[in-house]
C-alpha cells in the first residue's frame, strides 16, 4: 500500500504532532535553560543538585514499589494464564475493574484505611494491637504506588504468559526439572518481554506521581512530581526551575526505557491493547 | 496430593490479591451509606448522600465537562489517528521511524512532564495571540487539545497493526474493479481496520475520562470530574464523594459486564458444543 | 446548638424576605440594581479559597445560587488552597478569572505587579456597609483594588484529650512530646510567619539572617510534623488524627462545632491578623458584572450567611448584627483589642525576600533526616552504563544474527 497520495492523510497529524508534542518539549528545554528575563543560564540545572534527596527518595520508593509489584504480579499472572478461558477473562476483568475507577478516589479510600483512627487500626485495636502509625509515612506512599499500578504489571505479564504453551512446561517437568527450575529456566526467560514492559509501566508513573505522596505521605515526603508541581501551580512559583526538574525527570525515564526497551514495536502495540 | 495443596495455596493467594485490590473500594461504597459524616465510624444506613450528590451542581457540571471533553477529543483523535496510521504506513522508513518515535513520546513520558510542557506551550500561545490582538484563554479548548494530543498515539498504535495485517491485494483489487482511491479507502480499507479503530476510540475515551494529571495543568478555569474530586479530597470531605465512587463503580462494572457477556457466552456455547 | 438557632433565624429572615419582594429569596439592599444583566447569559469565573462560602449544605444559604437567581448571571466557582497556589495559577496564565479573593499581602503583591484592575466603587454601593477600620489598610492604602470579604487571625487549634497543658505559645508546635501529632501549614508565608513570630521577630522581617534562622527552625520542626496541610486539616483535627495545628480562627470555630474536644488558643508571641478581600484580576471581561458579584457578597444577609457558615469574621457591622453568636465563638471570631494589639498584618515582601522564602520552603519540604543521597547519582550512572551496554549487545547480536 505504498502510495504517495496516502501520505497526505498523515499530514494533519504530523502538523499536530510538531505543534503539540515536539514544540512543548522544546519549550520545557528552553525554560530550563533561561532565567526570568530570558537570558541563557545553567543555574536551574545546576541547582537541582540541592534537591538530590528528593530525587533519591523518588527513585528509591519507585524501585521498591516496582519490585513489590513484580513479586506480587508474577505468580498471579501465571495462575490466571493457566485457568480456563472463561475464568481467565473474568479474572482479567476483575483486575481491570478498579483501574477504571478514578485513582484519586481509590487513593482517598486508603487514607480512610490507614489513618491513626482508621479502619485498620480500629480492627487491630479489637485484638489489643496498635495503633500503628501508617499514614504519612514512606511505607504508605509505596503502598499507594503498588495499589495503583499493580494492574499495569499484571496485564503485560498475563498477556505474555498466555502465549507460553503448557506442553513446554510439561516437557521441562518430564525432563526432571523441579518447580524452581521450571520458573527460572523456562517461564522467566519466556516472560521477559512482559516483565520489562511491566517494570517500565510501574516505574515511570511511580517515579513521577505527585498525588499519592501528597495524599498518603503527608506533604513531608515529597517526590519529584510534587517538586515540579510546586514550581508550576503550587506554593513556590518558578517555572524555570520546574522545567529543569522536568527535563531531568525525562532523562531518568528515557534511560530506564532504553534499558527495558528489549521488545520491538509490535510487542509495544501488543502491550497497549 | 502436591497438586491439590498447590491448588489451595494458589486459590488463597489469588483471593488475597483480590482483597487487596477491592478492600478500599468496598470501604468507599460502605461509607456512602453512612448516616454521619465520619470517615471511620458507621452510625446508620442512609441514602441521603446520593440525593445530595445529584443536587451538587459542581459535580454535575464537572461530569458534563468530562463527558464533553472525552467525547469530542476521542472522536477527533480517532479521525486524526486513523488518517495518520494510513499516512505513516506509506511513508519512507526514515520518516516513519522519526514520526513513530515522536508518537511514543506522550505514551512513555511521565504525565506530569506532558502536562507542564503543554501548560508552557499554551501560555506562550496566549502571549503570541495577544500580540495579534486575539484572545486565547485556557479552558475547555486547551483541555480538548491536550486530550487529543495524548489520545492520538493510542489510536495510531491500535490501528497500525490492523493495517499491517490487512491484505494489500484487497485495496488494489478494489481499484482494479473501478473504485476511485477514495472510494476504495472508505469501502475496503476502513471496514477492514474497523476493529482497530474501535479499540483506539474506546481507549481514547477511557483515558480521557480518567485523566487527571494532564488536565490539572491544562484545564485553566474548566473543571473535569477528576479535578473536582481532587479539590474535594483536599477539603473536608463529605460522603458525597463516596456516593460518587459507588455510582462510578456500578457504571463501570455494568459496562465491563456487558462487554464481556458476549465473550463469555460465546465461550460457554463453544464448551457445550465440544462436550456434545 | 448555635448553628441550629442561626438556621432558624435565617429561615425566618428568608421567609420575611419571601413575603415582601416577589422573586428574591435573599433580602438585598437595592433589588433593581441586580437586574441589569438579566438575560445576557454572562458567566463569571470566581476563584475562592476552599470552604470559604456558604454553599447550601446543612441548610445554609447557597450564596452562589441566590446570586444566579437574582441576577441571571451564571457563576463558575472554583477553589484554591493557598494564596501562593492562586498566584501561581494566575501568574502562569493557567486561568482567567473575574473575581478572586486573596489575602492582604497577596493583594499588595499582585497590585504592584499590575495583575489587578482598579474597581469602580460607584458600582459597588454596598462598599459603604463595610466598617471603616477595614478600609484603606496598608495593602490597599488608596482604596483602589479591593473590597474586604472576611477577616480573622491565626491561632493554634488543639485537641484537649491529647494535650493536657495550657497552650499559649507557638513553642507548642516545636514540643517533642507531640512528635508525630503536629500538623503544619503547607504554604510558605504562614509557616514562616509562625517561625518568625516564635523567634520574636516581625512577621514581615526580611533580614536574610532572620529568615535563615526561621528556616532552620522549620527544618528542625520537620521531624515532629505529621503532615503539611491546608484544608485537609478539617478531617484530621475533627477525626482526632493530630493533636495540634496552627490554622485560621474561623475554621477553628467550624472544627470545634464538629468536635467539642478541640480548643483554640492565641499564642502570646503575637500572630497574624489577616483580611481577605475581593479583587478583580486584569483581563476580566465583565468587570461590571464582577463588581455586581462583589456588591452582592457585601449584602448584610449574604455576608452574615457566609460568616455563619464558614466561621470567619465579617467586616460589616450590619452583617454582624444579624449573627447570634455565643460568647466562646465571639472570643475566637471577634477577639478584643488586647489580643488584636499583638497581631500583625502580612505585608507584600520585596522580590528577593519572596524568592528566599520560596527556596527555603522547597528545601524544608525536601529535607530528609537521614538522606541517602548516593541513590540518585548511583542509579543514574548504573542506568546509563546499562543502557549503553544493552545497546551495544543488541547491535552486536543484530550484526551477527544468522536469521
Amino acid at each position: 500500500m505504498i502510495n504517495k497520495k496516502a501520505r497526505i492523510a498523515g499530514v494533519p497529524y504530523v502538523i499536530w504532532m510538531v505543534v503539540f508534542i515536539v514544540a512543548p518539549l522544546c519549550m520545557v528545554a528552553w525554560y530550563a535553560f533561561t532565567d526570568k528575563s530570558g537570558q541563557f543560564t545553567i543555574d536551574n540545572i545546576s541547582s537541582i543538585g540541592q534537591y538530590a534527596p528528593v530525587f533519591a527518595r523518588s527513585i528509591w520508593l519507585a524501585l521498591i514499589a516496582t519490585v513489590i509489584c513484580l513479586l506480587l504480579a508474577f505468580p498471579l499472572s501465571y495462575l490466571i494464564s493457566r485457568m480456563s478461558g472463561a475464568r481467565q477473562s473474568l479474572m482479567i476483568m476483575l483486575i481491570m475493574l478498579p483501574m477504571w475507577m478514578n485513582f484519586l478516589l481509590r487513593t482517598y479510600a486508603w487514607m480512610t484505611l490507614l489513618e491513626n483512627n482508621g479502619l485498620i487500626n480500629r480492627f487491630l485495636g479489637l485484638f489489643g494491637l496498635g495503633p500503628f502509625q501508617m499514614i504519612n509515612t514512606q511505607g504508605a506512599v509505596v503502598l499507594g504506588m503498588v495499589y495503583n499500578y499493580l494492574p499495569f504489571m499484571i496485564l503485560p505479564l498475563y498477556s505474555i504468559m498466555t502465549k507460553i504453551d503448557d506442553s513446554i512446561i510439561n516437557a521441562a517437568k518430564d525432563l526432571g526439572a523441579n518447580m524452581w527450575q521450571v520458573t527460572w529456566r523456562v517461564i522467566i526467560p519466556l516472560a521477559m518481554p512482559g516483565i520489562t514492559t511491566g517494570i517500565t509501566m510501574v516505574f515511570v508513573p511511580s517515579i513521577s506521581t505527585f498525588i499519592i505522596s501528597r495524599m498518603l505521605g503527608g506533604g513531608g515526603n515529597i517526590l519529584i512530581g510534587d517538586l515540579i508541581e510546586m514550581q508550576f501551580l503550587g506554593n513556590t512559583y518558578n517555572p524555570h526551575l520546574g522545567s529543569a526538574m522536568a527535563l531531568v525527570l525525562m532523562v531518568i525515564v528515557l534511560l530506564c526505557m532504553s534499558i527495558a526497551n528489549q521488545f520491538d514495536d509490535e510487542e509495544m502495540e501488543g502491550m497497549l491493547l | 496430593m502436591i497438586e491439590k495443596r498447590m491448588n489451595k495455596t494458589a486459590r488463597a493467594y489469588t483471593t488475597l490479591v483480590f482483597i487487596f485490590l477491592y478492600l478500599p473500594i468496598a470501604v468507599l461504597i460502605l461509607f456512602s451509606f453512612n448516616q454521619s459524616k465520619s470517615r471511620n465510624v458507621f452510625t446508620g444506613f442512609t441514602l441521603d448522600w446520593y440525593k445530595q450528590l445529584f443536587h451538587n451542581e459542581m459535580i454535575i457540571k464537572a461530569l458534563g465537562v468530562t463527558l464533553l471533553v472525552a467525547a469530542v477529543s476521542s472522536i477527533i483523535a480517532t479521525i486524526l489517528g486513523t488518517a495518520a496510521a494510513v499516512g505513516i504506513r506509506s511513508m519512507h522508513k526514515f520518516s516513519r521511524t522519526i514520526i513513530m518515535n515522536c508518537t511514543y513520546t506522550p505514551v512513555v513520558n511521565p504525565e506530569i512532564v506532558t502536562g507542564v510542557s503543554m501548560l508552557l506551550l499554551f501560555v506562550a500561545m496566549r502571549t503570541a495571540f495577544a500580540a495579534f490582538g486575539l484572545e486565547f484563554e485556557m479552558g475547555l479548548g486547551t483541555l480538548i487539545i491536550a486530550h487529543i494530543t495524548f489520545n492520538v498515539p493510542y489510536v495510531i498504535l491500535s490501528v497500525s497493526p490492523k493495517l499491517r495485517q490487512m491484505d494489500k491485494n484487497l485495496y488494489e483489487a478494489a481499484l482494479d474493479l473501478g473504485c476511485s482511491p477514495v472510494q476504495a479507502f472508505f469501502k475496503v480499507v476502513i471496514p477492514e481496520i474497523m476493529p482497530g479503530i474501535t479499540t483506539g476510540f474506546l481507549m481514547a475515551l477511557t483515558y480521557s475520562i480518567d485523566d487527571f494529571v494532564i488536565s490539572y495543568f491544562t484545564s485553566g478555569t474548566a473543571q473535569t470530574l477528576p479535578i473536582a474530586v481532587y479539590s474535594m479530597t483536599r477539603r473536608k470531605v463529605s460522603p458525597e464523594i463516596n456516593a460518587l465512587s459507588a455510582i462510578l463503580f456500578v457504571v463501570v462494572l455494568s459496562i465491563l459486564l456487558i462487554m464481556n457477556y458476549r465473550d463469555i457466552r460465546g465461550e460457554k456455547q463453544l464448551a457445550k458444543e465440544r462436550r456434545i | 446548638m448555635m448553628k441550629k438557632i442561626i438556621c432558624v433565624l435565617l429561615c425566618a429572615l428568608v421567609f420575611c424576605a419571601l413575603a415582601l419582594p416577589a422573586f428574591a429569596e435573599v433580602g438585598v439592599v437595592d433589588e433593581a440594581y441586580y437586574q441589569r444583566f438579566q438575560g445576557e447569559k454572562i458567566t463569571l469565573n470566581v476563584y475562592n479559597w476552599g470552604e470559604y462560602i456558604s454553599d447550601g449544605s446543612d441548610d445554609s444559604m447557597n450564596v452562589i445560587k441566590e446570586f444566579e437567581e437574582l441576577t441571571g448571571i451564571s457563576v463558575h466557582y472554583t477553589t484554591f488552597a493557598s494564596n501562593e497556589e492562586m498566584y501561581a495559577k494566575i501568574k502562569s496564565g493557567g486561568g482567567q478569572y473575574d473575581v478572586i479573593i486573596p489575602s492582604d499581602y497577596m493583594i499588595a503583591r499582585m497590585a504592584s505587579e499590575g495583575m489587578l484592575e482598579k474597581l469602580d466603587f460607584s458600582n459597588i454601593p454596598n462598599y459603604a456597609l463595610i466598617d471603616d477600620v477595614y478600609k484603606g489598610m496598608e495593602y490597599d492604602e488608596n482604596e483602589e483594588y479591593s473590597v474586604p470579604y472576611m477577616w480573622g487571625i491565626v491561632g493554634l487549634i488543639y485537641n484537649t484529650t491529647m494535650i493536657d497543658d495550657e497552650i499559649d505559645s507557638w513553642n507548642a508546635l516545636w514540643d517533642e512530646r507531640y512528635m508525630g501529632n503536629i500538623l503544619m501549614f503547607s504554604n510558605s508565608r504562614d509557616a514562616f510567619g509562625i517561625s518568625l513570630a516564635r523567634l520574636g521577630y516581625s512577621l514581615n522581617d526580611t533580614d536574610p539572617a532572620h529568615l535563615e534562622e526561621a528556616a532552620n527552625e522549620l527544618k528542625n520542626q520537620k521531624m515532629l510534623v505529621q503532615a503539611y496541610v491546608m484544608d485537609e486539616i478539617f478531617n484530621k483535627m475533627e477525626g482526632g488524627e493530630a493533636a495540634i495545628a496552627p490554622y485560621y480562627a474561623g475554621d477553628a470555630i467550624t472544627m470545634i462545632d464538629e468536635n467539642p474536644d478541640l480548643a483554640f488558643a492565641i499564642p502570646k508571641e503575637g500572630t497574624n491578623y489577616f483580611v481577605d478581600a475581593m479583587v478583580i484580576p486584569t483581563g476580566c471581561e465583565n468587570k461590571e458584572a464582577a463588581e455586581m458579584f462583589i456588591n452582592f457578597m457585601c449584602e448584610p444577609e449574604v455576608s452574615a450567611a457566609n460568616a455563619e457558615y464558614i466561621g470567619y469574621s465579617t467586616p460589616s457591622s450590619a452583617a454582624k448584627e444579624l449573627l447570634d453568636l455565643d460568647e466562646e465563638t465571639m472570643a475566637i471570631a471577634y477577639p478584643d483589642a488586647s489580643v488584636l494589639e499583638k497581631t500583625e498584618v502580612f505585608k507584600a515582601l520585596p522580590e528577593e525576600a519572596n524568592e528566599a522564602i520560596d527556596k527555603y520552603w522547597t528545601d524544608i519540604l525536601s529535607y530528609n533526616e537521614n538522606p541517602n543521597e548516593w541513590i540518585g547519582p548511583v542509579f543514574l550512572v548504573v542506568a546509563f552504563v546499562a543502557s549503553i551496554v544493552i545497546t551495544i549487545v543488541r547491535a552486536y547480536k543484530k550484526k551477527h544474527d544468522i536469521y
